[in-house]
């Protein structure tokens, strides 16, 4: 039997029954698409259509159609590359990390965050390729395979190197452990068919659902996959983030190389991930009604989770700027003097106003319990993380060692371009998620009903037959 | 064979209850087939009697053959295959090497640790699985006992015996097929 605090706010209102949580989840799913799914999903494939066509350009001429030059190599492609990444990490956070804490809030939203992860991996990965400019040879020349060139082998000194291990090992983990999530709920959804005499669905996600049947024996060992699937992905998701801090880290360029990189990076890529699942979810919860599944206290815990991630970042920008002026190293003291006055200085406080000051803003009950002031401080972080890349990768570049190589950059319509294919991507695939797979995990949720819906929290047997409608 | 044929199945709907039917029917000798329900239930493998998953054991086995099999490729490739200087580093030296050492030994244990998974709990996406209640993925939980397995007790025994724990229903359940 699970006990439950009398005093802790219940994490399912409603008054739900097992039946309940079945239904409400499953009938996404079973519905025809309405008209708002159709708007959004049209949206997103216009967005993925322009984008699509900016990636052939650039497929076509080169990447010389991005407004890159000798100085400054990587802007733009590189600065949304760490910033999907970072947005991926909160799933993993989520699912992995709060399983580990034994959180039980997790249980509504890990789905979605899982998903959001792996479509935010699946756009990151397409900076890197695109980067390269024939993506065709750079794909499967970044791996060591054996080669007619004399068996010329990677360099697995490179950071570089270590992100391609890195990001194709976090997409494949992530990707495993959320589908073995779905299994049960597939199989919720296989049943429901069979009951409801829809054939073709039944057919469908049996096939999903690799014949789960539900045995106490199968639950045991899915637990225990659960369980070390969630240990692996932690020091993954901490490693993932890391290494991709250490491609500017590792480097000599003033303003990049210093060793608050990974620390920072990683609560860096949490606080914005926390973001994206902010703005999704709140969006999700109001179209799929599901209000009592995510309910205000999730969204006020995800909120100090902002917090603390939003206060870590904003220490390390401080310490950043100490540094540079307490090294006594000329270059950094310049960079970080740069970056406060100089060219981009517009940018580097659009980032310390979104980042430092936005975040803080939860302290306050009333701002951190209303579903308005969070949707748009969740965007309002996530485009200062956007100019937090951005101010690290260009300002750094610009104005490195050499004055006579100084000079600015200027993003073209396919460097802009490219990012919408990237918008347009994951929204494609995460409406397309939340019709055909169920957003909430109803297993995990079923197991957790008693203990801590409103209703269970006073351990009644619940009676045969009473649903809400 | 007659077993896996003729099943009672016993329908119940509060875990707690579950948990302790199953106790009381295993205290008067009934073998269960299986429990059957939407969500893992705390505390069912134990008075079910099932000894714990060695799958922990597989992914430590299978993460060790990452690190190996990463360590063994980086240092054959660097050191010896085609050494080469770079940076005036060390042809092959261990602290570089840890992040893709570290990435295999995740991404190989996650991986066969699954696959173990799923083929000793026999899922494949094809076939159909034996159903004993549809309403066993939704609401309901249900506990199967084969009756020629338990040839001490009386089918209307058991069915008494279901019902005094707190089963809301107990039906007969028979495979034509041999599965």
């Amino acid at each position: 039997m699970q006990v439950s605090s009398a005093i802790r706010d219940p994490l399912i209102t409603g008054g739900k029954t097992l039946k309940d949580v079945s239904h409400d989840i499953s009938r996404h799913v079973e519905n025809k698409p309405n008209p708002a799914w159709m708007m959004a999903m049209a949206v997103s494939l216009a967005l993925f259509a322009f984008g699509f066509y900016c990636v052939c350009v650039l497929l076509w001429e080169g990447v010389g159609v991005w407004g890159l030059n000798k100085t400054v190599g990587w802007a733009w492609d590189i600065t949304n590359f760490v910033w999907w990444v970072g947005i991926g990490h909160a799933g993993t956070l989520i699912s992995a990390i709060l399983l580990l804490f034994r959180q039980r809030w997790r249980m509504s939203i890990n789905r979605a965050a899982e998903a959001m992860t792996i479509f935010a991996v699946i756009c990151a990965a397409t900076f890197p390729l695109m980067h390269m400019g024939r993506l065709w040879l750079g794909f499967y020349w970044a791996l060591p395979l054996p080669n007619t060139f004399g068996s010329l082998w990677v360099n697995f000194n490179s950071p570089l190197l270590w992100d391609v291990f890195a990001i194709s090992t976090y997409f494949t983990v992530s990707l495993v452990f959320w589908y073995i999530g779905l299994i049960p709920d597939f199989a919720t959804i296989r049943d429901r068919a069979i009951v409801q005499g829809a054939k073709t669905r039944a057919a469908i996600y049996n096939a999903l659902s690799f014949g789960w049947s539900g045995g106490a024996k199968t639950w045991m060992r899915y637990e225990s996959v659960a369980l070390i699937l969630a240990g692996l992905s932690t020091p993954l998701v901490l490693s993932v983030h890391t290494i991709v801090s250490m491609d500017f880290a590792t480097s000599v360029i003033p303003g990049w190389h210093t060793t608050i990189f990974p620390p920072y990076f990683v609560a860096g890529a949490i606080f914005s991930g926390f973001a994206m699942v902010l703005t999704l979810l709140l969006v999700t919860r109001k179209v799929f009604k599901l209000e009592d599944y995510i309910t205000i206290y999730h969204i006020e815990l995800m909120n100090i989770i902002i917090i603390v991630t939003g206060s870590i970042v904003g220490i390390a920008y401080i310490t950043e700027l100490f540094i540079a002026w307490y090294s006594g190293v000329e270059y950094e003291g310049y960079a970080f003097y740069n970056r406060v006055q100089g060219p981009y200085a517009w940018a580097y406080w659009s980032m310390m106003t979104c980042n430092v000051i936005s975040p803080q803003l939860f302290w306050i009950k009333k701002i951190r319990t209303s579903l308005v002031a969070t949707f748009v401080l969740s965007i309002i972080v996530n485009i200062g993380m956007w100019f937090e890349r951005f101010v690290i990768i260009v300002t750094s570049l610009h104005r490195d060692f050499l004055p006579s190589s100084w000079t600015m950059f200027h993003p073209t319509m396919y460097d802009i371009g490219e990012y919408v294919f990237t918008f347009g991507l994951f929204f494609t695939a995460f409406f397309l998620f939340a019709k055909f797979f169920p957003v909430v995990n109803m297993a995990e949720i079923k197991s957790i009903l008693k203990a801590t819906s409103s209703e269970g929290q006073h351990g009644t047997p619940r009676e045969v037959g009473k649903t809400h409608h | 064979m007659a077993a896996n044929k003729n099943f009672l199945v016993g329908v119940f709907d509060d875990e707690d209850v579950l948990v302790d039917a199953v106790k009381t029917l295993r205290a008067k000798g009934v073998k269960i087939h299986e429990v059957f329900t939407p969500f893992p239930v705390h505390g069912l493998d134990e008075v079910l009697g099932y000894r714990r998953s060695r799958l922990p054991i597989a992914a430590f086995l299978f993460g060790i053959t990452g690190t190996s099999l990463a360590l063994l490729m980086q240092f054959w490739m660097l050191g010896f295959d085609w050494p080469m200087i770079i940076g005036g580093k060390p042809h092959a030296a261990l602290p570089p090497f840890i992040p893709v050492t570290f990435e295999f030994t995740v991404l190989l244990s996650a991986l066969g640790m699954v696959a173990t998974f799923m083929i000793v709990s026999d899922m494949k996406p094809y076939g159909k699985p034996r159903q004993f209640d549809v309403r066993s993925t939704d609401d309901k939980l249900v506990v199967a006992i084969d009756v020629d397995v338990n040839k001490a007790q009386d089918p209307s025994a058991i069915t008494q015996l279901l019902k005094d724990s707190g089963a809301s229903e107990v039906n007969k359940k028979v495979f034509d097929d041999q599965h």
